[in-house]
């Protein structure tokens, strides 16, 4: 991006102090480099340590300490993990909140950035704004409210025994929904803004429904952003703490990350078994973050700068 | 946007700005967009804004949560001065968001914009650099809790060891009310750090180099550069930064939470409201008044947001 600062200066120095220039600018990268070195080992210090704590046994580490050569590496932490507290099912909760709120948060954010990018209503701007300022509430303002909603609003028996949304897999799905829509409904009106109207215009001629507008070309076009908006929402969903803390009460309901909190000195009683069942946990985040990692970046960076 | 705007594959031009035709919509057009707009803006009003404004009905009102709706009585600005006056947590807590939104604006803020300054530049292992920086991103903030629960645990923990007073005099950094807010403030900057310098990275991408190169060659050095060509380009991400690290500091709660439940000297104001609701008791109107505090803080920083992101969108 910067080649053209390589280039030497107009007013060309001498040989020698050209050499002294370039040995200075060596230095200075050497320098950098260092410094950059150090701190990327220090950022992966933590992670490694409880890579290394949960590879070790315990009989290890109780007789020589956690600082110290390991005697032996084992993976069996993890798979004592895995069963003792049961995490499947913790995962299995996870998956059935995660996938259908992700889904339907692109759904209905794509309705709505498609409604008011393509056609003006009178409000399009205010309801841009009310969508993006309800996603930046911190969540405990809405919180003591919808937590007598929820307990007010019924179920079937089916979904919930005590007949109430409070203390449900699809109230959690819902809030998700409602709370994200709002940052995803932002990002995908100004990258749909980029279509040109005339698109829809000639399908509009052509005789193509709003649906069909919607469907067949608008979203089509917005795969991109989709898809860098899902890994996120699916990143944010997966590691929500807060909602499934306060709105699931049974424990065996909640997804994984709340779960953990409960999990540690019931299940995961000693130090090697704690890193290795919060390794487990993070695994989804790290594969979001070694296979995916283009797309979260994007998405991240794509509600705060337009290009 | 840039990261995505160059990926896409068909090079449409962009849209000619506010020219939209009057478009005659038949009728069942007219229902269907209806209900396309219609139905996720009910969701998101009864979820997020019904709660919002109920919340600050209530915070006025007195009411157990258990009788009907009918028990609820209006006692005025009752809630409001309890709190100011007479509970004990409250202050220490707002003193701790204080000094988490403090911490964030200054440490991991500045750290992240002069990463992305390093990084924003022709360097060899730079994307290497740049994933590292930012893998903590990735992680819930309850799980960067557990992690550095095992880094600071004081005879086992990483920290202490390589200090050395493990065994000697370990400081038990969660447990020590003094210094436990900040020993979770590092563990928070850890991730905060890796999101601001990748939100400068984008501004810097997008940012002209000819303005450097126009600089250097008047004989600017890199620090004049910095301060007086790139960083007031950069006001529009130095805006968002700066809200987004409020808002952040303003919600922090899963972190303490998930290390002692938000005690002993980690007290905020986002965990006295939920210790109110599955907390030993339950009172809606003192619950709802914690929250409008919370809210009337963040309103203003969540104006200035829409101010700086709309206005740039009327300018485009």
């Amino acid at each position: 991006m910067t080649t053209t600062l390589d280039r030497p200066p107009v007013n060309t120095p001498g040989a020698g102090e050209r050499e002294k220039k370039t040995a200075r600018l060596r230095a200075s990268r050497i320098a950098l480099h260092t410094f950059l070195i150090a701190v990327c080992l220090v950022w992966l210090a933590p992670l490694l340590w409880t890579v290394f704590a949960s590879l070790r046994t315990y009989e290890d580490t109780a007789a020589n300490g956690y600082f110290s050569l390991p005697s032996e590496l084992t993976l069996s932490n993890f798979g004592k993990a895995w069963e003792t507290a049961d995490l499947p099912n913790y995962f299995w909760n996870t998956l059935v909140i995660t996938i259908p709120a992700v889904i339907v948060t692109l759904l209905f954010s794509s309705f709505v950035a498609f409604g008011v990018t393509r056609f003006s209503f009178r409000f399009n701007l205010a309801l841009l704004m009310l969508f993006t300022a309800g996603n930046l509430l911190p969540q405990q303002v809405i919180i003591t409210p919808l937590y007598r909603l929820f307990r007010l609003i019924p179920v079937p028996e089916w979904i919930n025994y005590k007949e109430t949304l409070l203390d449900t897999q699809l109230g959690l799905i819902l809030i998700h929904i409602a709370f994200q829509i709002g940052f995803c409904t932002f990002v995908l009106s100004n990258y749909m803004k980029t279509i040109p109207n005339e698109l829809t215009e000639a399908a509009r001629v052509d005789g193509a429904g709003v649906l069909r507008q919607y469907w067949q070309v608008i979203l089509p076009l917005c795969r991109p952003a989709l898809g860098a908006l899902a890994t996120l929402e699916f990143t944010w969903i997966y590691n929500d703490f807060f909602w499934a803390i306060v709105l699931i009460q049974t424990g065996d309901k909640m997804p994984i990350t709340s779960a953990l909190s409960n999990l540690r000195g019931q299940f995961f009683t000693d130090y090697n078994l704690l890193a290795a069942g919060s390794l487990l946990v993070a695994i989804p985040c790290l594969v979001v973050f070694f296979a995916l990692q283009r797309q979260f970046v994007g998405g991240l960076t794509l509600g705060s700068t337009k290009g | 946007m840039t990261v995505l705007q160059t990926s896409r594959t068909d090079p449409t031009p962009p849209a000619r700005k506010g020219r939209r035709r009057a478009t005659a919509l038949s009728g069942t057009d007219r229902i269907v967009l209806l209900l396309m707009v219609g139905v996720p803006t009910l969701l998101h009003v009864a979820l997020v804004w019904v709660p919002t404004l109920s919340s600050v009905l209530l915070s006025f009102t007195s009411w157990d949560g258990i009788g009907d709706l009918d028990q609820i009585t209006f006692v005025g600005t009752r809630n409001y001065v309890d709190i100011f006056t007479a509970y004990p947590r409250f202050w220490p807590a707002v003193q701790h968001n204080l000094i988490w939104l403090a911490f964030l604006i200054l440490l991991p803020t500045s750290f992240g914009l002069l990463l992305a300054v390093l990084l924003d530049r022709q360097l060899k292992f730079t994307r290497i650099y740049q994933s590292v920086l930012y893998l903590p991103v990735v992680l819930a903030l309850a799980m960067v809790g557990f992690i550095w629960q095992l880094m600071y645990e004081p005879n086992l923990g990483l920290v202490n060891n390589v200090l050395g007073i493990a065994q000697s005099s370990p400081v038990d950094w969660l447990g020590d009310s003094d210094i436990n807010i900040y020993a979770v403030l590092i563990a928070a900057g850890w991730k905060h750090t890796g999101y601001v310098m990748l939100l400068y990275l984008a501004g810097l991408k997008s940012f002209d180099p000819s303005l450097k190169e126009a600089a250097a060659l008047d004989g600017a050095n890199g620090w004049q550069t910095f301060w007086k060509v790139t960083f007031p380009v950069l006001k529009p991400i130095n805006v968002i930064v700066l809200v987004i690290t409020v808002i952040e500091g303003l919600r922090a709660f899963d972190i303490v939470y998930a290390i002692n439940r938000g005690r002993n000297g980690l007290e905020l104001v986002s965990v006295l409201i939920t210790d109110n609701i599955i907390g030993e008791s339950s009172r809606i109107g003192w619950g709802s008044a914690l929250a409008v505090i919370l809210l009337v803080i963040s309103l203003g920083f969540i104006i200035t947001y829409l101010v700086q992101v709309f206005r740039r969108e009327e300018r485009t």
